[in-house]
């Protein structure tokens, strides 16, 4: 694509100009700080921009939901950031956004409202979703991903905190891959062992780190792609493919990159 | 001498309903020991779940074989209980099987089912007693499966074996003396299924069989009333509790956090924002929970509609992995401890947290609702957990030191992670750096 031309609205810049953007993309901190996922938030960026959707940024004036102080238990702490996140959201009339971290999603979605911070809030896979059902993303014929076994991961914050099962596994479809499934899936899903602020202290003491547990089964189903939809999940499941000494042969890749690769975006 | 019986049933039925009572006070009393919390919306939705997950045993269905074993305990209870009330109409008045006469072929009919419910609750005791103690299925064991929690299974199983043996055994001597003149016995039409036993008792005299029909009929029937007690001290009290602990469960999405109002209140003072506080603070006794006490009543009620059947600990990662965290633990130090409470008062110094629960446990927590989705009867654990992760937090200031950090990159960095806030758009330049590469 004409990479020149790549845009990265903030919402400060399109206020300036008297403009609203459709959606919100509420990058998350993971997707703006780590240098992993920093490859999902320019993918989904990239998938954003081919399609034409008018999107924005908050840029700099974004901050953490507050959601890992919430689960560690510091309550103080989550509502100063909501309260301060919601006075900016609100600042520029946000309706609509877009996150690639369902920690983001959740608390966004349904932990804000009782602060007085009301959106409607989609998971970047929903987003696809939408945009593969009205056309707009068309993966092209033989994508490169034909034939290839893709194995998708659900992050317990997307699926049973929030019943989304469907909408990651409708995009992967779109690649014309094959979809297999873990032992544990959907409901009965195995947690990646970072959720409720795991991923910022090490484990208690145990037998095995969880990550091992749920990597040994996705190298079971015998995909050569791992897909996700969070930064905590990658993470772990990343680890845990180094940990088992299979990084040549399994990717761990979130969605959007999937997309964005089967697009000839990367 | 039929008057001596009236007296002494009106008298079992006395003492047992007075007991039966005193226990629903305590328990209703102990769960009320909780914090408010509403629960009074959504009536229809609620309702419709406690049908499906409670009555239709929905959740049960996710392990198949438990989930039929279990369907022909529980119709077993639900329709014999049925004739229950036979039972005590019959004490009461002094008659013997007086729904014969009128229902006629009818009464045989319910005879015969009641007596296949029997047999089938026999043989899920039975199959039930040798998952537990001979293929000793994983999940009933674990750290809090201690003596107690084991022997009460095991209890349950054999009390209802020898109840429904005592229901066989009245049916089958009932049968014989209906063919001895002397004994006078009211026709009830063959009972299929006690009539194998007819073998065992044919050679008894009219007198012994009907002393043995009458300790039959006494047996069963003291044996419901002391099992109805036995049950509140149980985690058998789930057949009445799982009614209204899936009609009030948690209808939210489950990774929902409840809001705490109380810390609004004061981060808005803070912070200066909104309507600063026109009605005085609320008495705030503890953030967080640190005693049974501090939780609401619906965390409470949970505990004691909890059965122990430990799907929330095995699907739970934390605990699969070694970690000390077991739901299940949660739930029943939960109950134990708002059981203590409720005769102590509570002024004993001791507390959920760090006398039941250790902070090891709830740290190991990776809040992904996994015992929330496997639980049968809709029990919560996690609120339990992030109420007393709080506590923590909130009134000791002891969480885990990286923790600790966590925090102060938040209130610092803005990210949970120790970088510059100024840095955080960068990934944008790098994105048109690296295209036009
Ligand atoms: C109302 C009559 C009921 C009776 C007589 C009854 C009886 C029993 C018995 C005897 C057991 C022990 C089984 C074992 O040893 O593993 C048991 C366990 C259990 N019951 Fe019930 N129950 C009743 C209602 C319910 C209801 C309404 C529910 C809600 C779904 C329920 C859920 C369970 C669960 C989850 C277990 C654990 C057993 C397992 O997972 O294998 N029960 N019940
Ligand atoms: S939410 Fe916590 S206690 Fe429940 S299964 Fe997950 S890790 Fe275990
Ligand atoms: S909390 Fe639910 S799943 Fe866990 S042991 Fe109790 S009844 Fe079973």
């Amino acid at each position: 694509m004409n990479t020149e031309n790549i845009q990265v609205p903030t919402m400060a810049e399109m206020a300036s100009k008297g403009e609203q953007p459709e959606v919100l993309f509420w990058v998350g901190c993971a997707g703006s700080f780590d240098d992993r996922y920093k490859k999902v938030t320019k993918a989904f960026v990239k998938i954003l921009n081919k399609v034409g959707v008018k999107f924005a940024v908050l840029g700099e004036e974004e901050t953490c939901t507050g959601d890992p102080a919430r689960r560690a238990g510091n309550e103080f702490l989550f509502q100063m950031q909501a309260m301060s996140n919601i006075q900016v959201l609100d600042g520029y009339g946000v309706k609509r956004i877009v996150t690639a971290c369902p920690h983001c999603f959740n608390t966004l979605k349904n932990e804000y409202p009782a602060l007085g911070g009301n959106y409607e809030v989609v998971h970047h896979s929903q987003f696809l979703q939408e945009l593969i059902d009205e056309g707009k993303v068309r993966v092209k014929e033989g994508g490169g991903f034909k034939g290839r076994k893709i194995t998708f991961h659900d992050s317990c914050f997307l699926g049973r905190a929030n019943n989304v099962y469907e909408a990651p596994r409708k995009v992967l479809e779109s690649l014309d891959a094959e979809l297999v499934e873990m032992k544990r899936c959907k409901t009965k899903g195995l947690c990646c062992g970072a959720g409720g602020a795991q991923m910022f202290k090490d484990a208690e003491p145990g037998n095995k780190e969880i990550n091992i547990e749920r990597t040994e089964e996705a190298l079971d189903t015998g995909a050569s792609v791992i897909a996700s939809g969070c930064p905590f999940c990658m993470t772990m499941l990343s680890d845990g493919i180094k940990n088992k000494e299979k990084e040549s042969s399994v990717e761990v890749k979130d969605i959007a990159e999937l997309i964005a690769e089967a697009e000839d975006l990367v | 001498m039929n008057y001596l019986s009236q007296i002494a049933f009106v008298l079992v039925l006395v003492v047992a309903g007075y007991f039966l009572a005193k226990r629903i006070k305590e328990i209703r009393g102990n769960i009320l020991l909780g914090k408010d919390v509403d629960r009074s919306d959504r009536k229809s939705e609620r309702m419709k779940s406690m049908l499906l997950v409670a009555f239709g045993q929905k959740k049960m269905f996710k392990k198949l074989i438990p989930a039929f074993l279990h369907l022909l305990i529980y119709v077993g209870f639900l329709v014999i209980n049925i004739e229950v009330l036979e039972f005590i109409i019959d004490g009461l008045v002094g008659t013997h099987r007086i729904f014969a006469g009128p229902l006629g072929d009818a009464y045989t009919v319910a005879l015969n089912i009641f007596e296949f419910l029997a047999v089938a609750v026999i043989f899920s005791c039975v199959v039930f007693l040798i998952r537990r103690n001979v293929l000793k299925v994983g999940r009933f064991s674990g750290i809090e499966m201690t003596s107690w929690p084991k022997l009460d299974a095991n209890l349950i199983l054999v009390i209802e074996i020898i109840l429904m043996f005592a229901i066989l055994t009245m049916n089958a001597t009932d049968q014989i003396l209906q063919t001895r003149p002397d004994a006078n016995y009211t026709e009830t039409g063959r009972m299929v299924f006690s009539a194998t036993l007819i073998p065992l008792f044919e050679g008894m005299s009219t007198t012994g069989l009907i002393i043995t029909e009458r300790v039959a009929w006494w047996f069963h029937i003291i044996g419901i009333f002391a099992f109805a007690i036995y049950i509140t001290y149980s985690k058998h009290l789930h057949i009445f509790m799982a009614f209204p602990n899936t009609y009030y469960a948690n209808l939210n999405p489950k990774g929902e956090m409840n809001n705490m109002d109380e810390v609004t209140t004061e981060v808005k003072a803070m912070l200066g924002v909104g309507g600063a506080s026109s009605e005085p603070p609320a008495e705030i006794s503890r953030f967080g929970a640190k005693d049974a006490t501090d939780l609401n009543w619906v965390n409470l009620m949970n505990s004691y509609a909890c059965t122990e059947c430990g799907r929330c600990t095995q699907q739970c990662p934390a605990n699969m992995t070694g970690k000390k965290l077991s739901p299940r633990k949660i739930m029943m130090d939960t109950r134990d401890r708002i059981d203590e409470i409720g005769k102590t008062g509570g002024d004993d110094g001791k507390s959920l947290l760090g006398d039941y629960i250790t902070k090891e446990e709830i740290n190991a927590c990776t809040s992904c609702n996994a015992c929330v989705e496997a639980c049968p009867v809709n029990i919560d654990p996690l609120s339990i957990i992030l109420q007393l992760r709080r506590y923590v937090v909130m009134e000791e200031s002891s969480a885990p030191q990286s923790w600790n950090s966590m925090f102060s990159n938040i209130e610092t960095n803005f990210a949970p992670w120790k970088f510059p806030p100024t840095d955080r758009f960068k990934w944008a330049n790098d994105l048109k750096t690296e295209e036009k590469d």
